[in-house]
């Protein structure tokens, strides 16, 4: 099989992929906004389960056992929350082959409320034995992504993002794999996901005002480039873990965990929502309430480094 | 003292007047209702549904699934999912029966070294997937029933869900996405044993009119006596119902059928029996004297 053509988007890169694979099933609980034009070209190779996340990826696991590869879409707060039993035991146990694409995670659910605001899908997702977590940056990294993803032998959690890319990369997504975007010595920045764009805006006014920053953007959350993490927390004064997502179980865990496993000791500050969820507003709204524009990111990581 | 004669599983003299057509499957649902009781103790299992399902699985293993010990791993067999998992003596002792793996591996029921738990899993070879929390299976089983469809097969997907089952509300999500995609290869056996765990189903979320409800969502329906296997012949006899159509068989059955001594008593659901007891169950069985119990009641849910 050749590998499928990937294009900047999301939805013209799954229709190359059905093309070129014919395992590949899409599967949808009534959230068409990522593959909307999919139906017409996919046939029955196009599902809709309705409004029925628990359905939906009992139906990936029945088609997985098929020999099939089930791409699934729905609200990320639905797929991980409502469905959460159906992937760990229809999915995690067995190691069944799917993706799960989530739609709107983190800040992206912007004036939905708290029911929408996917902010505890990477802890629950990577608690599940066998899962993998990717959250890319933009659409054009989340296509690489899945052409990867639906080749691999066991289930993943895909946060969804339909944004170009807010930075230039330097690589392109290789799962497991961290992208280091900026070396330095004095800040450590890890993220992943929509704020790796901020980031990465908060890091060059940092770096223009004269710091050393160390910026990796961190696509794969399970498995975890453990290397890139450990080095950044090595190398850097202060590390900053920044992200859309609770405190609790989030990257913040991640590298806690990581440090402990490992018996490291460094200096970290996390941002991240603690024990609360955010202010439902517009994007730009929430961002500046939540203090995770570039802006208000220099101003809070400056605030946090030691004197 | 009388014993009730269970029509299905013990000798019937009216029956031997004439030949029984259902003789060999009598028979293997009669070990298979031996294999269950012995399952019961060292840790013991589910006995109560596993007897109530013990006809089903027997007729369904031996007289409907095109399927065989050879073709498990053919795409165009038939495939059969226990979603109410807690009844997986009677699968393990079917599959044995029928040499999926040998009747001596029943003894390593519980063991830490076998799979061979309260639950089934894949590692028993004719376990097509793992079960135990309820609700699951009928969406799974949508799942291979689309692909199948999507692949032109012809084979046939069965899956043996409980009548206590039927709160989950994932239940009714997959009547209604199985009727959305006209299933018509997807057959849905309802144990009625009219239990769940603790309680009558009737008397705590009613599910009557059963039929009914089903009718409602687009199902085709037939009820029948889950242990009479003349009955059980003339529903699987000609599947789908009705073209276009997903297919249910409310199978009406009796908890702990076979064992007069616990049959319809919400108390003997999960058992853990003595050794004795467990003598004197499979003489029971085989209509001899009642079983004297002194075994605990267990609460396990």
């Amino acid at each position: 099989m050749t590998t499928a053509q990937i294009f900047p988007t999301y939805e013209p890169t799954m229709k190359a992929l059905c093309e070129r694979d014919e395992r590949v099933v899409v599967l949808t609980a009534e959230n068409r906004a990522a593959i909307r034009g999919l139906p017409p070209i996919l046939g029955q190779r196009f599902i809709d389960t309705g409004i029925t996340e628990q359905t939906m990826i009992g139906v990936a696991a029945g088609l997985a056992l098929r020999g099939r590869r089930p791409v699934a879409h729905a609200l990320a707060t639905f797929i991980t929350l409502r469905a959460f039993e159906f992937i760990r035991d229809d999915l995690g146990i067995p190691k069944l082959p799917a993706v799960l694409v989530g739609g709107v995670p983190g800040f992206l659910s912007d004036a939905n409320g708290p029911t929408h605001q996917a902010i505890d899908d990477v802890s629950l997702m990577r608690g599940i034995p066998n899962m993998q977590v990717v959250c890319p940056a933009d659409e054009a990294e989340l296509a690489q992504a899945l052409v990867q993803l639906v080749e691999c032998d066991c289930p993943t959690y895909v946060r969804h993002i339909a944004m170009t890319p807010g930075f230039p990369h330097k690589h392109p997504f290789e799962l497991g794999k961290a992208e280091v975007l900026m070396e330095g010595d004095e800040i450590g920045i890890l993220t992943y996901g929509f704020l790796s764009r901020h980031c990465y805006a908060a890091a060059e006014k940092l770096v223009a005002a004269g710091k050393s920053v160390r910026l990796v953007h961190v696509p794969t959350l399970k498995p975890l480039d453990e290397a890139a993490v450990l080095k950044t927390l090595e190398t850097c004064r202060t590390t900053f873990t920044i992200e859309d997502h609770f405190l609790t179980g989030g990257l913040f865990s991640i590298v806690a965990e990581l440090m402990a496993k490992r018996g490291r000791m460094a200096r970290v500050v996390p941002f991240a929502l603690e024990e609360r969820w955010f202010l439902p507003t517009l994007l730009p709204q929430v961002l500046e309430h939540e203090g995770f524009t570039a802006d208000k990111l220099v101003e809070r990581i400056t605030a946090a480094l030691p004197s | 003292m009388t014993i009730a004669v269970a029509p299905g599983i013990t000798t019937d003299k009216s029956r031997a007047a004439t030949e029984d057509a259902h003789a060999d499957v009598r028979a293997l649902a009669l070990r298979v209702r031996e294999h269950i009781i012995r399952m019961a103790t060292a840790g013991g299992c589910f006995i109560g549904a596993s007897l109530s399902c013990a006809d089903i699985v027997t007729y369904m293993y031996s007289k409907v699934l095109r399927v065989t010990p050879a073709t498990l791993g053919d795409p165009n067999r038939d495939y059969f999912f226990l979603s109410k998992g807690h009844d997986v003596p009677a699968v393990y002792a079917t599959l044995a029966e029928l040499g999926y793996f040998p009747v001596e591996r029943l003894k390593n029921h519980l063991s830490p070294n076998d799979s061979m738990y309260w639950h089934p899993n894949r590692k028993i070879p004719g376990v097509e997937f793992h079960s135990g929390s309820l609700g699951h299976l009928l969406s799974v089983s949508i799942g291979v029933a689309l692909d199948i469809k999507m692949r032109g097969g012809t084979n046939k997907v069965y899956v043996v869900v409980g009548d206590g089952e039927c709160d989950e509300g994932s239940m009714w999500e997959g009547f209604l996405v199985a009727h959305a995609y006209g299933l018509d290869n997807l057959v849905v056996v309802v144990d009625r044993n009219e239990f769940q765990a603790n309680i009558r189903t009737e008397e705590l979320i009613p599910l009557e009119p059963l039929d009914q409800k089903l009718q409602a969502f687009g199902w085709q329906v037939k009820t029948v006596d889950g242990h009479d296997f003349d009955a059980l012949a003339s529903a699987f006899r000609t599947l789908p119902l009705r073209t276009g159509k997903p297919t249910a068989i409310i199978a009406r059955t009796v908890r702990g059928k076979g064992l007069p001594s616990i049959e319809k008593r919400a108390d003997r659901w999960f058992v853990n029996f003595k050794a004795e007891e467990i003598e004197q169950l499979l003489k029971e069985l085989h209509g001899e004297a009642l079983a004297t119990l002194t075994s605990e009641t267990l609460m396990v849910r």
